[in-house]
């Protein structure tokens, strides 16, 4: 009987370790997806595109040219942010306070874009990921084994999430992308640059994105249909977890994060059925999301 | 049956420590020609949209025809008659002049939900748009876009709409709100040939419009009623004088 | 096409009414698409089963343009009713059901209860919830073809669909020849549906709701209900397209039922034109006629540049062809007012 209980201490020790990095992947990626767009109510499909650039930066960095793990991520967030100032400048501000249907369609292109440009340069194959040796490997705590990356992947989101926290309620900036969130009008009647505001907090979060795909390239796999593939997740987060809020994303990202990985574990038959299906229950009862404005 | 076509008792709205309706005792009499005035922002448009239900009351009964209606969605409330128009027009802007108003005679006639004829076989509904758009000036417009006319061509426009819909209560919240001056009286002529049993409630500013159409006023004021009475009672109020020769010295 | 102004205005009333009441009846220009259908028939024997796709997809667009271009709900999971029905479809014709009208209205009618309960549940939300939960619906259903694979075949798609001749008569054959006049056939039948709907009041009020749901409310107008029924006849539609595919590839992918097939029927759609009817017979042939000359020359690339394309349009070229050739109208008109 020890035995099993033993057994089940380590399954439920991997399936949450597995789960909650999976939940910080999610969160550095989608957390940027929800300022955004409870920002400017912009529906932006492609955002899942800075995760993958910052992804095959980072593993292109290391598996050709050996650079090291902290160049590469480094590297990564430059990708992310020069990529999302970018096409912020050259074509979201164009379709700001536009039709619903002419912003999906525009990131939709985007994410074909993506596709195609992808595969020319990287070919359809999944690109490997292999963590530094410092961040490989089992940790021996209390006579269990933990993940060593795993277990970094969960630091960094505890670390970021409590940053982006402080800096948003504590700093200048950060009051102001919360008033400009609540009220643009408003905002932008008190002096508010409301259109710097978006410039830059879109760049930080393509930025967080790029890190978040670099980082989980492990757990999400960087290859061509990235973006379109991991859409579904990264929208679920920001839907769930409530537009326009730091925290809302990081609670949707735990409870999909390791409700997928325990569901996909007990239930394999089922797959991801059931987090679409908790999310659509989420949705009905919330329609706002946990932490949204109604 | 009740002589009152429209009556609140209590009506009450709160969004937390916020009172932005407090509890509202009115009575709208059959055929009444009667206006709400006060400050801006004071609760008119608030009374309104919980009337017509497009906000739910946090206590109260509202009753329509001696009807209870508080827990009825608006479009029930419009169905029994309680029609309103909008500060700001809300029109279907990219549609004609006409078809605006043949959207809304077949919702009352109930025949919108068909889909087996075209629109154009129910020749009687367009013939009766046509006529409106006729007694209102309108008929000129009638194919173009909403978007094209002038804007207080639109204001009739909006009224069009609400007067197909055959109320029995009809609301106007300002309507000749942004109007040029020039195209008041278009607006100001079409409310005194309303026929004389519909019973009008008028939000307005304009102590000009409002003295020379209503025959009783009430006084909003912070969410609650002040004063009523008719119109000679209501001008010589010391506080309504003191609140609205504040706001003309402003104007 | 519906709300174009007289070219003068008329002066007495009588004119107006009629103009107004006649906009339903069916203008000469109409017969073009189908022209060039049965024309493409004989011109291009060699194209039948591109054909045949092509027109299966019109009907699926044209699904997709009831709710969007009319009602104005944005959807990125049509394709749950699409793959819905193409795999009703399928399962029937490998399981010793081979018959393709009765597949057909199952499938209508599978798609429908599908649209139907979902739409009752999702359609009081808005904006990017809305658009979110008819994303998780199509892949929910995804995920479920994915695992159910004794049914559905799994990822290696649905194999053994033996499909009967329609009336007994005419065979599936090779060339595709009987699968064209299949599609045409549907088709037509289904856009005679869609028109009638679009130029009834039910459809004039769908075009109220897209422009100002607000107001439709506040003229007693069921909105809700509009929007259900509105919803569930488009995802029937888009469950007979699916149906007619899967009938006329004999096979059935789990693509059926993918965001990527959901969001290629947007495109195909606003290439055309949205909430003119007509679009869904613009974009679709030139999407798909397109993709299948590029998969000649660059296969891979297609997405990088259809991508680019949609941008551009949407950023240069809203309305898509329907849209441009208003605008030249416009255009046309203006200029030769103004040289009265």
């Amino acid at each position: 009987m020890d035995v099993s209980l033993d057994n089940f201490l380590s399954s439920a020790i991997s399936i949450a370790f597995h789960g909650l990095a999976q939940a910080m992947v999610l969160y550095l990626i989608s957390v940027g997806l929800s300022i955004t767009m409870g920002l400017m109510g912009f529906v932006n499909l492609a955002h899942g595109a800075f995760a993958m650039a910052g992804g095959y930066a980072m593993t292109t960095l290391m598996n050709r040219y050996d650079v090291p793990f902290v160049f590469a991520v480094a590297a990564a967030v430059a990708v992310g942010v020069i990529i999302g100032l970018v096409l912020e400048r050259l074509l979201y501000r164009r379709l700001y306070g536009g039709d619903e249907l002419d912003q999906v369609l525009m990131t939709i292109g985007l994410i074909f874009v993506t596709v195609g440009a992808a595969t020319y340069f990287w070919g359809p194959v999944a690109q490997p990921m292999r963590p530094p040796a410092a961040l490989s490997g089992q940790l021996e705590f209390a006579s269990r084994q933990f993940p060593v990356y795993r277990t970094f992947l969960i630091c960094c989101g505890a670390v970021l999430v409590t940053a982006l926290w402080l800096g948003l309620e504590r700093t200048r900036f950060g009051a102001q992308v919360r008033a400009a969130v609540d009220n643009n009008r408003m905002a932008q009647a008190i002096g508010i640059n409301t259109s710097q505001l978006f410039a830059i907090t879109f760049t930080l979060g393509s930025g967080l994105a790029a890190l978040g795909g670099a980082l989980g390239a492990d757990l999400l796999a960087i290859k061509t249909d990235y973006a379109l593939e991991n859409l579904v997740y990264f929208l679920i987060v920001v839907a769930v977890g409530g537009l326009g809020s730091i925290r809302g994303p990081f609670v949707a990202a735990v409870l999909v994060g390791t409700a997928d990985t325990a569901f996909k574990y007990t239930a394999p038959e089922f797959g991801a059925f059931f987090i679409y299906a908790l999310t659509m229950v989420l949705l009905l009862w919330r329609p706002n999301g946990l932490f949204g404005r109604a | 049956m009740s002589a009152l076509d429209l009556e609140t008792q209590g009506l009450h709205k709160n969004f937390g420590a916020l009172i932005v309706a407090s509890n509202i005792d009115f009575r709208l009499e059959h055929g009444a020609r009667h206006a709400l005035i006060g400050p801006n922002g004071d609760g008119k448009t608030t009374f309104v949209n919980l009337v017509t239900g497009a906000l739910r009351p946090s206590a109260g009964r509202i009753l329509l025809g001696g009807q209870d209606i508080t827990h009825q969605p608006q479009a029930a409330r419009v169905k029994r008659g309680l029609v309103r128009t909008y500060q700001i027009n809300a029109l279907f802007r990219r549609l004609s002049v006409l078809e605006n108003v043949t959207l809304a005679i077949p919702e009352r006639e109930g025949i919108a939900g068909n889909f087996f004829r075209p629109a154009g076989h129910y020749r009687a509904a367009i013939a009766e748009a046509y006529a409106l758009l006729e007694s209102l000036g309108l008929a000129d417009e009638a194919l173009r876009p909403v978007n094209e006319l002038a804007y207080g061509r639109q204001r009739l426009t909006e009224i069009a709409v609400s007067l197909g819909l055959k109320p029995k209560v009809l609301l106007l919240d300002e309507p000749a709100a942004g109007v040029p001056s020039g195209e008041t009286g278009a607006i100001i002529d079409m409310i005194e040939r309303l026929p004389a049993d519909i019973a009008l409630l008028i939000i307005e500013h304009d102590m000009d419009l409002v003295f020379r159409l209503a025959r009783r006023i009430t006084v909003l004021v912070q969410g609650s009623v002040q004063l009523e009475g008719p119109p000679n009672e209501i001008a010589a109020n010391e506080q309504v004088r003191q609140v609205y020769l504040g706001e003309r010295a402003h104007a | 096409m519906m709300e174009t102004p007289a070219k003068e205005t008329p002066s007495k009333p009588g004119d107006v009414l009629d103009a107004f009441a006649r906009r339903h009846r069916f203008r000469a220009l109409e017969v073009l698409p189908w022209l060039v259908a049965a024309a493409s028939y004989f011109i291009f024997p060699d194209y039948l089963a591109l054909g045949a796709q092509i027109l299966a997809t019109i009907v699926f667009a044209l699904s997709v343009d009831l709710i969007l271009g009319y009602a104005g709900i944005v959807t990125l999971g049509h394709a749950a009713f699409f793959g819905a029905g193409a795999y009703t479809a399928g399962i029937l014709a490998a399981n010793g059901w081979g018959e393709p009208i009765s597949g057909l209205l199952a499938a209508a009618a599978v798609a429908a209860v599908l649209g139907g309960a979902t739409g009752a549940i999702i359609l009081r939300t808005t904006g990017l919830t809305l658009l979110m939960q008819t994303l998780v619906i199509a892949t929910m259903l995804l995920e479920l073809a994915n695992k159910a694979g004794q049914w559905t075949g799994g990822a290696d798609g649905l194999q053994g669909m033996q499909v009967w001749p329609i009336f007994g008569a005419f065979r599936f054959d090779l060339f595709g020849k009987t699968a064209f006049l299949y599609c045409f056939a549907v088709l037509l039948i289904c856009w005679l549906i869609v028109r009638a709907i679009v130029y009834s009041p039910f459809g004039r009020s769908l075009t109220g709701i897209r422009d100002n749901v607000k107001r439709m409310h506040a003229i007693g107008s069921p909105v809700n209900r509009r929007l259900l029924i509105a919803y569930t006849i488009s995802a029937s539609l888009a469950g007979i397209s699916g149906a007619l595919i899967a009938q006329t590839t004999q096979f059935v992918g789990l693509g059926v039922l993918s965001l990527e097939r959901s969001g290629t029927v947007l495109i195909m759609l606003i290439i055309g034109g949205v909430g003119q009817l007509y679009g869904a017979f613009i974009g679709v042939p030139l999407y798909m006629i397109a993709q299948d000359r590029f998969a000649t020359i660059d296969p891979v690339y297609w997405y990088f540049w259809i991508g680019l394309f949609m941008i551009f349009m949407v950023v240069f070229a809203r309305g898509g062809v329907l849209g441009a050739i208003e605008r030249v109208k416009l255009w046309y008109r203006a200029s030769d007012g103004a040289r009265k």
